[in-house]
């Protein structure tokens, strides 16, 4: 092959004697885009997005891929790597970023302190507006982020909080504790709602509320605990629904699907797949040799925020507006825009060091196994747009996989302790990792390092949160202060 | 001593003289200071096995009242909730910790025995006998000096019990006893406040490593930490972890 041959003949001109290539654009499920068109082999990443755009007419960013290769500097260079044949047809696929970009959080501007005990659950509203953190002094506290000043303590937890969830509409939060009761709070006034949950005869391990997009009222919650039952309650009512019993041992995580399935992992090795409608075991997935710890749905992100969308996300957090139809039907398509053709992908981390990656809605057999790490798995996560996923391990680092296949990408090195949490930025770019050694670490995703180290905490941070319109990260630790981190 | 129950039968056949509960509850009264007055009198071989036999008792005494109060303590515990408050992803995993800990005390142990110290303060003043140890004069004429007072901070253990004070040579004044140490950890620079398990070695003298004085340079055991001050000054024991 040829190699660019540049001959000046003028100061002027120049007269650049290039390869030229065919290249057929297509997106990620391969459909094809236009026809396949000729261009120079040393094209740039941005003369492609600007035929994108043209041809797509929506003025968004886009990533190209050659061969799961990234185009970085030219199209030239990529394809020199790869060693391919400059003669066919190439398929470049693009990728849309998202549009808003979320800048990387640098500096700690309030350490709220108010908790007795250490912090060990934080969670943003799905707007961003409010801010909750559970504690082992038994409370749960809401916190004012535009004074960041504590605005209510709410007390009735008996033992430890271990975990909150808030509902996808923002109005009411769920929060488990240690004596196994589930308490709803509002977080306008920091009152209980309705009565307690009782039920359970073991601690609560995770809390999901029942996506938007299925019921805006937000009635149904399904928590799990350490009895090996999962509860579905009526929160309106007050009562208990259904009772899931299936595994055999403590139930670690419950994920409620978007299309009306509950996905629970257990210490028992196991995965369960319910119809949440009838409460009727639909599969069981095996695999892992450990306990498995966490689960993650490509989905996730999406059914958190409900009908938020953070590219719409202003200064001052708003509430979400709207007929209870309206938003339903907002979330509804942010929700299929998001889960695409296909549908949920799930990946679970374990105890045994690896992760699988399945398709539980089809079938009973993973996708991938996603091995690597040299300490158990303790968080996984897909990062919003679903292309990646991250991995919090008790090794120190950091792994990032390839969302569809489950490939690896990439390592994240830094942390001194066990990473015990991550979260991820709304748009994709950046992730921030709290762990052990009582630092936070903001990663790059598209350079793969670190973009910033928070250090502050005096002790180990046990949960991380960033908000969903981007503007703030939240930690809490063994410390009992609760950080707020901004740009 | 009896050697058959005629003190009971006749017990029985007569009952009791009127202030024998009186009598009684006042001579065992009377007892606590009979033996002191015997303690402070005995002298030659006697009261040294006497004063052997007290000291152990003594010892079982806080012993048993130490886990009476514990005792009575836990019950309005049992109310609160517990410390140590974890995440529910870290409530099944007790195990690793101590685990991690068994492990770097082995490690530790190991590097003791291979005589590899890498140690922040190597090289330390050498403090002599008259700075550390202060002497104090007892006897009628104040002329006996072979009391010693330590003058530094020194940690005793938990089942510390004074010896009888005639025999006591080293006295450790209760003021400069300390409990706890800010300990730093040199990578992640954060200081956190521990317990103190036990001193290690104290540079100047094998001697003051015994009693358990705590100088500039002291290395104390837990996981092992260096002092990096000098506490008889400040008033707290500041110290370096040693990774």
């Amino acid at each position: 092959t040829h190699r660019a041959v540049i001959t000046h003949s003028s100061p002027f001109q120049t007269y650049v004697d290039v390869e030229r290539v065919l290249i057929q654009l297509q997106d990620e499920t391969g459909e094809v885009l236009g026809s396949p068109f000729d261009v120079p082999l040393d094209i740039s990443p941005d003369k492609l997005q600007l035929v994108c755009n043209a041809l797509l007419q929506k003025p968004v960013p886009y990533l190209f891929f050659v061969k799961d290769a990234e185009v970085v500097s030219s199209l030239g260079s990529c394809v020199q790597e790869l060693g391919l044949e400059t003669e066919q047809v190439l398929p470049v696929v693009y990728q849309p970023q998202a549009v808003f970009r979320v800048r990387a959080v640098a500096r700690c501007t309030s350490s709220l302190e108010g908790h007795t005990e250490a912090v060990i659950s934080v969670a943003f509203s799905p707007t961003g507006k409010y801010l909750a953190s559970g504690s082992g002094d038994t409370t749960v506290r809401f916190w004012d982020l535009s004074t960041e000043t504590p605005h209510h303590t709410a007390r009735g937890h008996t033992h430890w909080v271990l975990s909150i969830a808030w509902s996808p509409d923002g109005k009411k939060l769920a929060s488990g504790c240690k004596n196994s009761q589930i308490f709803l709070w509002d977080p306008i006034t920091g009152s209980q709602i309705g009565k307690t949950l009782t039920g359970h005869t073991k601690w609560i391990t995770w809390l999901c509320w029942e996506p938007l997009h299925l019921n805006p009222e937000c009635r149904y919650l399904a928590s799990t605990s350490k009895d090996c039952s999962i509860r579905i309650w009526d929160t309106v009512l007050g009562r208990c629904d259904k009772i899931l019993t299936g595994h055999t041992h403590s139930v670690t995580c419950v994920k409620w699907g978007g299309d009306g399935l509950l996905y629970t992992s257990s210490q028992d090795r196991t995965i369960k797949v319910w119809r949440a409608k009838d409460g009727v075991q639909c599969r069981t997935l095996q695999g892992h040799a450990h306990w498995v710890n966490t689960l993650a749905l490509s989905t996730d992100y999406v059914l958190r925020t409900g009908a938020f969308e953070p590219a719409t996300a202003t200064i001052n957090p708003q509430d979400l507006t709207g007929s209870l139809d309206e938003i339903k039907e907002k979330a509804l398509k942010r929700y299929n825009s998001v889960r695409g053709e296909g549908h949920e992908r799930l990946v679970s981390g374990s105890d045994d060091f690896t992760m699988f990656l399945w398709n539980p809605a089809e079938e009973k057999k993973p996708v991938a196994r996603l091995t690597g790490h040299q300490a158990l798995v303790n968080e996984v996560l897909f990062s919003p747009d679903t292309r990646l996923i991250a991995s919090a391990s008790f090794d120190k680092s950091i792994k990032i996989w390839d969302g569809k296949t489950g490939k690896y990408l990439n390592s994240l090195r830094g942390h001194v302790g066990p990473v015990y949490q991550v979260a991820w930025s709304a748009d994709s770019r950046l992730l921030v990792s709290g762990s052990s050694d009582s630092t936070l670490k903001v990663w790059d995703i598209k350079k793969g390092k670190l973009n910033a180290d928070l250090p502050g905490h005096a002790d180990e941070v046990f949960a991380v949160d960033w908000s969903p319109d981007g503007q703030r990260v939240a930690s809490g630790g063994k410390d009992k202060c609760l950080r707020i981190w901004r740009k | 001593m009896p050697q058959n129950e005629h003190i009971e039968l006749h017990r029985k056949r007569h009952g009791y003289r009127l202030d024998h509960h009186e009598r009684k509850r006042k001579k065992e009264s009377r007892e606590v200071h009979e033996r002191s007055h015997k303690a402070r009198k005995m002298i030659g071989l006697k009261a040294k096995l006497y004063h052997k036999q007290r000291h152990a008792e003594k010892i079982q005494m806080k012993k048993t009242i130490k886990m009476h109060e514990q005792r009575k303590s836990k019950q309005k515990d049992d109310d609160k909730t517990p410390e140590g408050a974890v995440p529910a992803y870290l409530l099944d995993r007790e195990g690793q910790s101590r685990a991690k800990v068994l492990s770097n005390m082995i490690k530790q142990k190991r590097k003791e025995k291979a005589g590899k110290w890498e140690v922040p303060l190597p090289k330390v003043r050498a403090q002599g006998e008259t700075e550390v140890l202060k002497v104090i004069r007892t006897g009628k004429r104040q002329k006996k000096a072979w009391k010693r007072m330590v003058t530094k901070v020194c940690f005793v253990g938990d089942g510390f019990t004074r010896k009888p004070p005639k025999y006591e040579r080293f006295i450790r004044p209760m003021g400069l006893r300390f409990k706890k140490a800010h300990v730093t950890h040199p990578e992640l620079k954060a200081t956190f406040c521990l317990p103190i398990l036990g001193v290690k070695k104290n540079p100047s003298s094998s001697l003051y490593t015994t009693l358990g004085v705590i100088t500039k340079g002291t290395v104390i055991w837990g996981k092992y930490a260096q002092v990096t001050n000098n506490p008889e000054n400040d008033g707290c024991i500041n110290a370096v972890l040693l990774v």
